[in-house]
């Protein structure tokens, strides 16, 4: 059985760590969780996001949000990328097997997923 | 909305948004009935907005011109025999009730509500939140999570810490996995 006497104990191997993560400089993943966003499959996009996040060794200069309705609601579920110095990456109806390529592609290789932006959608869409 | 757990996640972010320093969410289950009740100490709406946002017209979003949250929970409980409403005093709160038959096949399955809450945990790690789903068959026994309870025990460790979320998760699967 999980007990609150374990929170204890991540609390002492956390000691120290907590101060790294309030950097201003880092990388943001926002996932929109509005009502349209969660009706689309948001919840295990979002949960995908956190979970591989920590996985692949990224949680010290990632950080993944929530937000609001982003104001594109047929494109849903929505993550955006922000990182320092470039500009904003936003992808549309991701889903959680979309996650592992924006993450290693995207974060760690630096190359954003075109096929899965906005950009591409929109393309495809004329 | 496909399920009960993905309409709390959506009422909840109302309460977020009120400003809300503690959200408590309630499931009840009786043998042929279910009760949700979700109260939060946020900064509550007067006579007017308590009608708006009830209506699919009416949001406080800026995005666009409808707010589908409350009329979906709305529609999810009337359609299953239940009833819904929502009490609120500005400056003190809002609650927001529904109840359908779990019987009725038109009746919510209840979804994936450990993880709706570590969702919640992982957005508003400055929020607390109290948690109670108690069900009477097969045999009387709830799932349970309190953020106070466990920032007792964090301390200065936020909520929104990965092996915090996992713990969470856990701990209400494992609750789940007794019924």
């Amino acid at each position: 059985m999980k007990t609150l006497a374990e929170l204890a104990e991540i609390r002492e191997k956390m000691k120290g760590k907590v101060a790294l993560r309030e950097g201003s400089n880092e990388t943001r993943i926002v996932v929109g969780m509005a009502t349209c966003g969660i009706a689309a499959g948001a919840r295990p996009v979002l949960g995908a996001f956190v979970e591989k996040v920590a996985q692949k060794g990224l949680g010290d200069r990632v950080t993944v949000t929530q937000t609001g309705c982003i104001g594109m609601c047929r494109l849903e579920p929505i993550a955006e990328v922000f990182e320092p110095g470039k500009e904003r990456v936003t992808y549309v109806m991701v889903t959680p097997e979309m996650v592992d390529r924006i993450l290693d592609e995207h974060l760690k290789g630096g190359k954003p997923v075109w096929e899965f932006t906005i950009g591409a959608q929109e393309k495809q869409g004329e | 909305m496909k399920d009960l757990s993905l309409h709390i996640l959506d009422i909840a972010q109302n309460s977020i948004h009120a400003g809300a320093k503690l959200v408590e969410i309630t499931i009840k289950e009786s043998e042929t009935r279910l009760t949700l009740t979700v109260r939060d100490d946020g900064c509550g709406m007067d006579a007017e907005l308590l009608v708006q946002a009830q209506s699919p017209f009416g949001t406080t979003r800026t995005t666009r011109k409808v707010g589908l949250g409350l009329p979906l929970l709305r529609q999810a409980a009337e359609q299953a025999d239940g009833a819904f409403s929502v009490e609120s005093v500005p400056g003190a709160g809002t609650s927001v009730y529904a109840s359908y038959d779990t019987g009725h096949i038109d009746a919510l399955p209840l979804g994936d509500l450990a993880e709706t809450v570590v969702t919640l945990l992982q957005g508003s790690p400055d929020l607390d939140f109290a948690f109670i789903h108690s069900w009477d068959t097969p045999t009387a026994c709830e799932a349970a999570l309190d953020t106070r309870e466990m920032r007792e025990m964090l301390g200065e460790i936020p909520l929104d810490t990965p092996e915090v979320l996992l713990w969470a998760k856990e701990a209400l699967t494992e609750q789940y996995n007794l019924r």
